[in-house]
C-alpha cells in the first residue's frame, strides 16, 4: 500500500466546498487545517473546480504547506509540499435525486428505497403496483419528475414477471429524461426478478440507459442491496457527476471514486459501529433536509450470530431554513410551541418562520428567535426519526416460512430496528446543532427530540467533517477512525434516561445512583433523580467514571425493571444528563404548569441563562 | 470563513437584462436575433408526448397475455379513433363475440404480450413559450429556445405566488407603508397590476381577482392570508405554478411592513406603464425572486450598465435592509464593519456591522441578517 502521511479532502456542498487537511502525527492521524470557499457549481463559474481549488487555498495558506502547483495538486507529499491523496465527496446541484419501483410497495419497494437511500440518494417517489394509483396516474408522475436515474425492482427470483414488466412498460410510456444534459437517455438499473430481464430489456431497452443487476430481493427472507449499490454508484459517476459542470476534471483529479456525501456519512458510521462494537444512530438536519444513519446490530435466525444493519433515511423537506415552514405544516402549532418558555402570538410565530424561510441565511439575533429555532429543530429531529423507524425495519418474511399470498396480506413492515435502550452514541450535525451558542442546547435538543432510553453517549460533529472521513475510510479505516475520535466529534456527555410505568409522583425518585470519577479527577457523588426532573452532574470532557443505576421498581436504565445496572460512563462538555421526565417525553399540558417545567428544564442544563430567558 | 455571503435583492430604475426563454424539451424556435418581440409573443413552440391510456385488453377479451398478438385488430403504431375496434375475441357462435374498443383518439404504443396491456399514446400537447418582456432577441439557443433584452426598470420581490403576468403598473398608494383596503380595489383596476405599500391581505387579493388585476404588489403579507390564498400551508418556498387567477409579490416579507422608499419610488414613477412580472420564487440552489419588469426601449441605453453578477460584499455607506428580528423591515445603511466577532443576545459569537437608520439611530446587527438593496 502506498504511504499515507498527508491527506486533503473536499466535500462540495450545495453552497460551501469544505476543505481539511489530514497528516500523520507519529502513529495516529489528525486534522490539522480546514478552509471553505462558495461552491462554484452554478453561473457565473460553472466549474465544480473553482471552489476547491479556492478552499484548497485557504488551507495552503494556513498550514504553511504548497498543495498546489498551479492548477494541479502536486502528490505524493515530499516535506512540506504535496500531498498524498486527495479525495472528495458532493452533494452539489441538489445530490443524487432517484426514483425507485417495486412490485410490492411494502416489499420490494421498500427494499428498493432502502439500497437507494443507503446509496446516498434522495428518493424522489415509490412506485409500486399496489401504490393505489391509476397506470395514467404513474406514468404522469415518472414524467414529471425528472430523478437522475430510476431503480426499478421487483418479484423474487423465479416469481412474478408480468408486474415487474408492467413497470417497466409504464417507464418507457413516461419517455422520462434525465435532470441534467438534454441529449441524454435516463440510467435505469433493473435490480428484480432475473427470470424478467429480457423483457425488462426489451421494454426499456432502446429507450433508456438500461443496467441490468442482481436482484435486490432474490427471496422475501434476504435483501441483497450491495451490488445494486455498486450500481448507482458507478452511474452516478458516469451519469449525474459527469454531468455536472467542471466535475469530469475533478473525477481526474481524486484518488477514489467521490461518493455521494450522506453515502459517506453512511461509510464512517458504520465504520465506526463495526470498529467499536457499539449501536450508533446520527442525525444530519441541515437547512432543507434532515439525514438519519443507523446501524443496530440484528441478532439471525439462530439467535446467536449478530450482524449490524445500517439504514439511512432522508426527510427530504425537513430542515432548519429552506424547509423551516414546512417543518411547522407537518409537525403542527402545537407541537412547537410545546417547546417555548415564552409567550409568543401564533400568527406571529408564523411570519417569524416564513421569513425564515424566504431568508435562509439569516441566523437569530435576540435569544426568543434562538428559542423559537431550537424549538422547530426539536420538531424536525423528532419527525426525522419518526420516518427513520418507518424505513429502519426487518424485513418482512424472516423466520417464518409463508408463501408470496401470505406476505401479502401481512399488513406492515417488521418490527423497527430502531431500540433507544440499546443504543450507544447519539452523534448529532449540522448547523443547528453544531453552531448553538451552547453546546448544553445541543445536548437538549438531541435528548428532548430522539428521547434515548438507558444510557447513550451524546455527541456532535463540530465542522460536518463526517462526509470527508467516509471516503477516507474507504482508503484507510486507521486514519478515518483516528480522526473521527480526535478532532471530529465533540462529546457533549452521556444521557441517563429510565424507562417505566412506576407510578411516581412528580419529585418523587425513579432511581438512585452512585458515580464514581476515575483517576486524578477523582471523587463522586451519589443521589436520586425525582420523576419529572432533568439534571446535570459535571463529568468533564475526557473522564470516565463508574456508574451504578438502582430504578425503582417498573423503572428500566437498560438491565430490566428494577434491576441494578452498573456501566461505564465517559464525560464531555456538556456532563452527565440525568433524565427522570420519562418516555415518552411527559410535558405538561397545562400552559403554566408546562412554563414551569421547561424553564426548570432549562435551568437545569443552564440552557440560556440561569434565568432560562437570558444568555 | 472565506467569504461573507450578502444577499441583495436588484431595485433599479434603469438596467439591461437578459431573459432566458427556454422549452420545456427540444422543438421550434420562431425568432430571430434581431428581432424585435412583444411580452406576449410566441418565440418557441413544441410539443409533449401525449398523455397514455392503458387498457387490460386480456382481462377484457377473457384470453391469455400471450395470445394477445392474435387477437388485435391495430398493431404497435397504429393510429386509433376513439371507439374504433381495437381488439376483437373470435368466437364460433358470432353472437358471443366481444370487443374492445378505443378509449381516446391516439396511436397504439405497445402491445405487451407479458402483461397483455395495451398502450394508447394521447395526441401530442403544444407547448408555447412567450417572450414575457418587450424586447430585441439577441440569441438563438437551437432547438431550445431564445434570450431575450430589455431595458428599462427592474424591481426584484422577496416572494411571490403564481406565474408570469402583463399590464400596466396601477399604483394605489402616493407613500410607503399605506395598507391596500378592498375599497380600494375597483373596477379601474381590471387588467392592470395593483400596486400597494404596504400590507396586502387576502381580502384585498381576492377582490382584485374578482375585479380581473393582472397581478397585486405589496410590502408584506401574513402567512395566515397566504394560508387562505393558497388554501393549504406552503412547505418550501418553489412557488409560481399556482392557479390562483392573479399574481401576487411581496417586496420585503411576512408581516406588516412597509415597501422601501427606493422600491416605491420607482414603481410610483412607471404608474401607468406596461409591465411585466412574475411571482416565481425558488429558494435553493439556483435562487430565482420573483420580478417586475418595466420595459423602457426609448430611453437612450445606460452607459456599461448590464445584467451582471452583483452580490460581492459591503461597503460603507450602502444602503441596505435589516431582514430579522429586532430590526426587521427598517431601512438604512452600513454605518461601520466590525472585524471582530461579536457576542448577540442569542448567545452567539457573530459578525456584526453598525447600521445607520433613516431616522439617524444606529444599531448593531450580525451581518447575516441585513441585505444590500442593489441598485
Amino acid at each position: 500500500m502506498p504511504k499515507l502521511d498527508v491527506v486533503i479532502a473536499t466535500d462540495c456542498g450545495s453552497t460551501t466546498t469544505k476543505a481539511i487537511l489530514i497528516e500523520r502525527q507519529g502513529d495516529i492521524y489528525r486534522q490539522t487545517c480546514r478552509g471553505e470557499a462558495p461552491t462554484t457549481v452554478e453561473a457565473p463559474f460553472e466549474d465544480v473546480t473553482r471552489g476547491v481549488l479556492n478552499a484548497i487555498q485557504e488551507i495552503e495558506e494556513l498550514s504553511g504547506r504548497q498543495i498546489l502547483d498551479g492548477e494541479r495538486i502536486i502528490t505524493p507529499a515530499e516535506g512540506n509540499r504535496g500531498v498524498d491523496i486527495y479525495i472528495s465527496t458532493s452533494s452539489a446541484g441538489g445530490g443524487l435525486q432517484m426514483m425507485v419501483a417495486g412490485v410490492v410497495g411494502s416489499m420490494t419497494g421498500e427494499s428498493a428505497q432502502r439500497c437507494a437511500l443507503g446509496a446516498g440518494a434522495i428518493v424522489m417517489d415509490v412506485l409500486a403496483a399496489n401504490d393505489g394509483r391509476l397506470p395514467h396516474e404513474k406514468i404522469e408522475r415518472i414524467r414529471h419528475l425528472r430523478p437522475d436515474m430510476v431503480l426499478l425492482s421487483g418479484g423474487t427470483d423465479g416469481g412474478t414477471i408480468s408486474h415487474v414488466v408492467e413497470l417497466a412498460e409504464y417507464i418507457a410510456a413516461a419517455d422520462p429524461r434525465p435532470r441534467f444534459g438534454t441529449g441524454f437517455e435516463l440510467p435505469v438499473i433493473f435490480a428484480g426478478n432475473r427470470d424478467a430481464q429480457s423483457e425488462v430489456e426489451r421494454v426499456l431497452g432502446s429507450k433508456t440507459a438500461l443496467h441490468l443487476t442482481e436482484n435486490i430481493r432474490p427471496v422475501l427472507e434476504r435483501e441483497n442491496l450491495g451490488p445494486a449499490r455498486h450500481v448507482i454508484h458507478d452511474l452516478f459517476l458516469e451519469h449525474v457527476m459527469a454531468q455536472a459542470p467542471g466535475y469530469r476534471e475533478l473525477m481526474a483529479w481524486t484518488g477514489a471514486p467521490i461518493m455521494p456525501t450522506p453515502a459517506a456519512v453512511g461509510q464512517i458510521m458504520q465504520t465506526i459501529a463495526r470498529r467499536q462494537g457499539i449501536n450508533v444512530l446520527g442525525v444530519d438536519i441541515g437547512g432543507a433536509t434532515t439525514d438519519v444513519f443507523s446501524v443496530f446490530t440484528v441478532i439471525g435466525d439462530d439467535g446467536v450470530s449478530a450482524e449490524p444493519v445500517f439504514n439511512r433515511t432522508v426527510s427530504a423537506n425537513l430542515g432548519m431554513s429552506y424547509s423551516i415552514s414546512n417543518v411547522l405544516a407537518e409537525a403542527t402549532m402545537p407541537n412547537v410551541v410545546r417547546w417555548l418558555p415564552v409567550d409568543i402570538d401564533e400568527a406571529d410565530l408564523r411570519d417569524r418562520i416564513k421569513n425564515k424561510m424566504i431568508r435562509p441565511t439569516t441566523i437569530p439575533h435576540m435569544l426568543e428567535e434562538l428559542q423559537i429555532e431550537h424549538a422547530v429543530a426539536r420538531e424536525a429531529l423528532r419527525l426525522a426519526l419518526v420516518q427513520h423507524r418507518e424505513l429502519a425495519v426487518g424485513l418482512k418474511g424472516v423466520q417464518t416460512e409463508r408463501t408470496l399470498s401470505d406476505a401479502f396480506e401481512q399488513s406492515g413492515s417488521g418490527d423497527s430496528l430502531i431500540d433507544m435502550m440499546s443504543l450507544d452514541l447519539l452523534v448529532g450535525s449540522g448547523g443547528v446543532l453544531s453552531h448553538a451558542p451552547r453546546r448544553s442546547q445541543t445536548a437538549a435538543m438531541l435528548i428532548d427530540a430522539f428521547q434515548p432510553e438507558g444510557v447513550t453517549q451524546l455527541a456532535v460533529d463540530s465542522i460536518f467533517m463526517m462526509p470527508h472521513l467516509g471516503v477516507l475510510a474507504s482508503v484507510d479505516e486507521k486514519a478515518a477512525t483516528d480522526v473521527f475520535e480526535r478532532d471530529c466529534i465533540v462529546y457533549l456527555g452521556t444521557c441517563v434516561a429510565p424507562v417505566g410505568d412506576g407510578k411516581v409522583k412528580a419529585g418523587e425518585p425513579c432511581l438512585t445512583y452512585e458515580l464514581t470519577i476515575d483517576g486524578a479527577a477523582g471523587g463522586g457523588t451519589q443521589g436520586s433523580l425525582g420523576y419529572g426532573a432533568l439534571d446535570l452532574i459535571p463529568l468533564a470532557e475526557g473522564v470516565e467514571a463508574d456508574l451504578i443505576l438502582r430504578p425503582n421498581r417498573g423503572w428500566n436504565v437498560g438491565a430490566g425493571a428494577g434491576q441494578e445496572l452498573r456501566t461505564r460512563v465517559r464525560g464531555g462538555v456538556v456532563g452527565l444528563v440525568l433524565d427522570g421526565r420519562g418516555r415518552p417525553l411527559d410535558i405538561p399540558e397545562d400552559l403554566e404548569a408546562r412554563r414551569r417545567s421547561l424553564t426548570a428544564w432549562n435551568q437545569a442544563l443552564e440552557l440560556y441563562g440561569d434565568s432560562g430567558k437570558e444568555a | 470563513m472565506a467569504h461573507a455571503y450578502t444577499p441583495g435583492l436588484r431595485v433599479t430604475q434603469y438596467t439591461v437584462l437578459r431573459r432566458s426563454r427556454r422549452l420545456p424539451m427540444k422543438g421550434l424556435v420562431l425568432a430571430r436575433v434581431g428581432e424585435t418581440v412583444q411580452r406576449e409573443q410566441v418565440v418557441a413552440r413544441t410539443e409533449l408526448p401525449g398523455n397514455v391510456r392503458t387498457m387490460n385488453i386480456v382481462n377484457r377479451l377473457g384470453i391469455a397475455a400471450d395470445e394477445l398478438h392474435t387477437f388485435m385488430l391495430k398493431k404497435e403504431g397504429d393510429a386509433v379513433r376513439k371507439g374504433e375496434t381495437i381488439a376483437a375475441s373470435r368466437p364460433l357462435i358470432k353472437w358471443f363475440k366481444t370487443t374492445v374498443e378505443a378509449e381516446v383518439d391516439g396511436v397504439v404504443e405497445s402491445v405487451s404480450a407479458i402483461t397483455g396491456q395495451v398502450l394508447l399514446r394521447e395526441p401530442p400537447l403544444p407547448v408555447e413559450v412567450l417572450a414575457y418582456v418587450d424586447g430585441n432577441i439577441v440569441e438563438v439557443i437551437a432547438d431550445e429556445g431564445v434570450v431575450v433584452e430589455t431595458r428599462g426598470a427592474f424591481v426584484q420581490g422577496i416572494f411571490g405566488v403564481g406565474g408570469e403576468a402583463y399590464g400596466p403598473l396601477h399604483v394605489l398608494s402616493d407613500a410607503p407603508g399605506q395598507d391596500l383596503t378592498v375599497e380600494m380595489i375597483d373596477a379601474e383596476s381590471t387588467g392592470r397590476i395593483i400596486v400597494g405599500t404596504g400590507l396586502v391581505t387576502h381580502a384585498v387579493i381576492d377582490k382584485a381577482r374578482q375585479v380581473g388585476a393582472a397581478g397585486i404588489i405589496g410590502g408584506g403579507m401574513h402567512d395566515s392570508d397566504l394560508r387562505n390564498l393558497l388554501g393549504y400551508d406552503l412547505g418550501v418556498a418553489i412557488t409560481g405554478a399556482e392557479d390562483i387567477g392573479l399574481t401576487v409579490i411581496v417586496t420585503e416579507g411576512f408581516g406588516r411592513i412597509a415597501m422601501a422608499r427606493r422600491t416605491f419610488d420607482i414603481l410610483h414613477a412607471c404608474h401607468g406603464r406596461q409591465a411585466s412580472l412574475s411571482g416565481a420564487t425558488q429558494i435553493r440552489a439556483g435562487v430565482m425572486r420573483p420580478e417586475i419588469i418595466v420595459p423602457d426601449l426609448e430611453s437612450a441605453p445606460p452607459v456599461a450598465e448590464k445584467d451582471a453578477a452583483h452580490g460581492e460584499g459591503m461597503s460603507e455607506g450602502d444602503p441596505l435592509r435589516v431582514i430579522r428580528a429586532p430590526y426587521f423591515g427598517h431601512i438604512g445603511k452600513v454605518g461601520r464593519l466590525i472585524a471582530e466577532l461579536q457576542k448577540v443576545e442569542s448567545g452567539a459569537s457573530v459578525r456584526v456591522l453598525e447600521v445607520e437608520f433613516e431616522d439617524g439611530s444606529r444599531a448593531v446587527v450580525p451581518r447575516a441578517n441585513v441585505e444590500l438593496i442593489e441598485e
